[in-house]
């Protein structure tokens, strides 16, 4: 049974491994230049996000525009659990995770009767709904004015207070995170959700409990958001209810897309992307027109979005892939799997 | 009597910003059925309309004509973007439109900061700033023209879906985009007026609400979301039913202002939306209809 699996899955660690070595040898090199340390581990909190965003968007087709409630959920738990409370980090993350799936759970029951659209329009709502509470629930949350103070994290005896510390943490966070992600979807569990994306009615007749999937799938990436919500309250030290809002979830919403729907690896990709174009072109465009102020420079990232969109409409993950297929394969002559090109189950349209 | 002024004002100032909320509503019930698509961007051709015709009347133009030659411009921008944005993706999944016009939203943003900055600016009210005083509530005259202009605006609207032939084309393509194409029209081109007249509409909602609001880069998202819970709740292929919801979002959050706080505004807004999703999702007006497959 598992030698099928190999060959319909590609279960190979040798990409995914020299990607963590170098992943790992990174910091050494920037160790005194903590802009390129904190970009990176900025990148690492989205790609936790998006990785069990990839899941529930990518595998099981079902949208969500609210997981910045369940990273807010994860911030917010742990915040108030180390600061307010002096509990050690890990029962902060851990409640996090908790709450954010419970809360997961009592949305996810209705909301997954819906379908398209006014599943982006509820799971939105749900994200407005939250932003409230976080902004109005004054005596722990602090309002609009933030929470100040959150202690820096440790875990197991280690605090990791500077980003050089910090670096590692999150991405042995994120490598576990996609390692996991990557475990469900080459299971029983991630055929089940792409035929759910594939066709509902389909999955239904033969005997998938769609419904059933769906919460699992969508309580999974709550617990990633919310994981990775409280790390980066550790991480910042002060958070307020503006970092949360709706945008947040559509940032998140963009970078799955953009990194490529269909691919497990899409999330760290797009969230990836996102961060050096913004980098970018906060750069860059001062330098081409000088006189403007404010944020403007989301004109172009905006054109780049439409554009990627248009010709990409995969995500770029796909089309990193398919290039680095092409040039591996113009070196050795492996045997194409009959399989390989029908598991990818990027090519199902909704 | 203090409490029915109070009342009679909520009333008028909800009735303001629903008529606002109706037009856009109207532009994404057309928008939706024939796309099938949640354009994001919607509430920003309200901002782009405001802050041009701002721009216009600052330039000494006389009210009435920067009115209409905003309204004409995006117009032809929301041609454009669907031209060069919807088109050439309509066959990507949801997930993929949605961004697009998220990026579409964000170009729009951008180049109202280049070109406006991120200041708010104000436009004189139509027609002065006497107050006017009805069973000693305050009421602005500008809620009087917003109302009425959105009013008549939809007598415009009806007599377009029913009376003339483009108009009949679009809501043959509402109605049933498949047997629409049967029957020889195309679906395509509907699209390209039907983001064109809805862009030009958010543009006009844009300039009435300028006076009272003020109009800024950021205006639109909120009143674009605003709206298109309108157009939920009233069941999204009904544009009277979207009407009638745009009302009653508009007076539901002025009496949520007027007796909570503004801050609960946009959550109760929401609730409301999620509360008709999960126990009606066909609308708040709608008849039992079966479940397509």
């Amino acid at each position: 049974m598992d030698n099928n699996l190999t060959k319909i899955y590609n279960r190979s660690l040798k990409g995914p491994l020299i990607f963590f070595v170098v992943i790992m040898l990174l910091p050494f090199i920037f160790q005194s230049n903590n802009y390129i340390l904190s970009t990176f581990i900025m990148i690492g909190f989205y790609s936790l996000v998006t990785t069990g965003l990839t899941l529930l968007i990518g595998y099981a087709g079902q949208i969500s525009l609210g997981h910045a409630a369940f990273y807010g959920i994860g911030a917010y738990t742990s915040a108030y659990f180390t600061a307010t409370l002096q509990m050690p980090s890990w029962i902060g993350i851990l409640v996090g995770a908790i709450i954010a799936s419970l809360v997961s759970l009592i949305i996810g029951i209705p909301v997954f009767k819906l379908k398209g659209h006014y599943l982006a329009l509820a799971t939105l709502g749900f994200g407005v709904i939250i932003f409230t509470f976080f902004k109005e629930w004054k005596t722990i949350t602090g309002g609009l004015n933030g929470f100040f103070g959150i202690p820096p994290l440790s875990l197991f005896g280690i605090s990791f207070s500077t980003d050089f510390q910090f670096y590692f943490l999150i991405w042995i966070f994120v490598f576990l995170g996609i390692f996991f992600a990557r475990n469900i979807v080459q299971s029983r569990v991630g055929r089940a959700l792409m035929s759910i994306h594939g066709s509902e009615i389909a999955s239904e007749a033969i005997g998938i409990n769609i419904n059933k999937y769906k919460l699992q799938i969508f309580v999974l990436s709550a617990v990633y958001a919310s994981i990775a919500g409280s790390l980066y309250a550790h991480y910042v030290t002060f958070i307020n209810p503006q970092l949360f809002e709706m945008m947040t979830s559509i940032y998140f919403l963009i970078m799955v897309v953009i990194g490529g729907i269909g691919n497990i690896w899409g999330g760290l990709i797009g969230a990836a992307i996102y961060v050096f174009l913004g980098e970018l072109l906060k750069d860059i465009v001062p330098k081409i027109i000088p006189n403007a102020s404010g944020e403007f420079e989301i004109v172009f990232f905006g054109v780049l979005l439409v554009v990627i969109l248009i010709y990409m409409p995969n995500g770029i993950s796909k089309a990193i892939f398919h290039f680095i297929k092409r040039i591996t394969s113009n070196f050795k002559n492996k045997p194409v799997s009959a399989f390989s090109k029908k598991s990818t189950g990027s090519d199902i349209h909704d | 009597m203090e409490l029915t002024s109070q009342f009679i004002q909520l009333i008028f100032s909800g009735l303001t910003i629903g008529s606002i909320y109706a037009l856009i509503a109207i532009g994404f019930v057309i928008i939706y059925n024939i796309t099938g698509l949640l354009n994001l961007a919607q509430g920003d051709f309200a901002m782009l309309g405001a802050l041009t015709c701002i721009s216009f009347v600052n330039m000494g133009f006389p009210l009435i004509i920067a009115i209409a030659v905003s309204v004409v411009i995006v117009t032809i921008i929301g041609g454009l973007f669907e031209r060069l944005a919807i088109y050439p993706a309509r066959n990507s999944s949801t997930a993929t439109l949605l961004i697009i016009t998220i990026g579409a939203a964000f170009v729009f943003r951008g180049i109202s900061i280049l070109i406006w900055g991120t200041q708010p600016l104000a436009l004189r009210p139509f027609s002065g700033n006497q107050n006017i005083n009805f069973l000693d509530a305050t009421i602005q005259p500008q809620s009087l023209w917003a109302i009425g202009i959105s009013l008549l605006s939809l007598a415009v609207l009806y007599y377009f879906f029913n009376k003339t032939y483009l108009g009949k084309a679009v809501t043959a393509c509402v109605v049933n985009r498949f047997a629409a194409r049967l029957m020889g029209i195309s679906p395509q081109k509907m699209s390209f007026w039907a983001v064109s007249i809805s862009a030009g509409l958010g543009a006009l909602a844009g300039i009435v609400i300028a006076p009272i609001s003020g109009a800024s880069y950021d205006m639109g998202i909120m009143i674009g979301l605003k709206a298109f819970i309108a157009a939920v709740i009233g069941g999204l292929s009904n544009a009277p039913a979207a009407i009638a919801g745009a009302f009653l979002i508009g007076i539901l959050e002025s009496f949520t202002e007027g007796y909570l706080s503004s801050g609960y505004k946009d959550a109760i807004s929401f609730t409301l939306l999620l509360i008709v999703l999960f126990f009606m999702p066909n609308g708040l007006f709608s008849k039992v209809s079966g479940k397509r497959v």
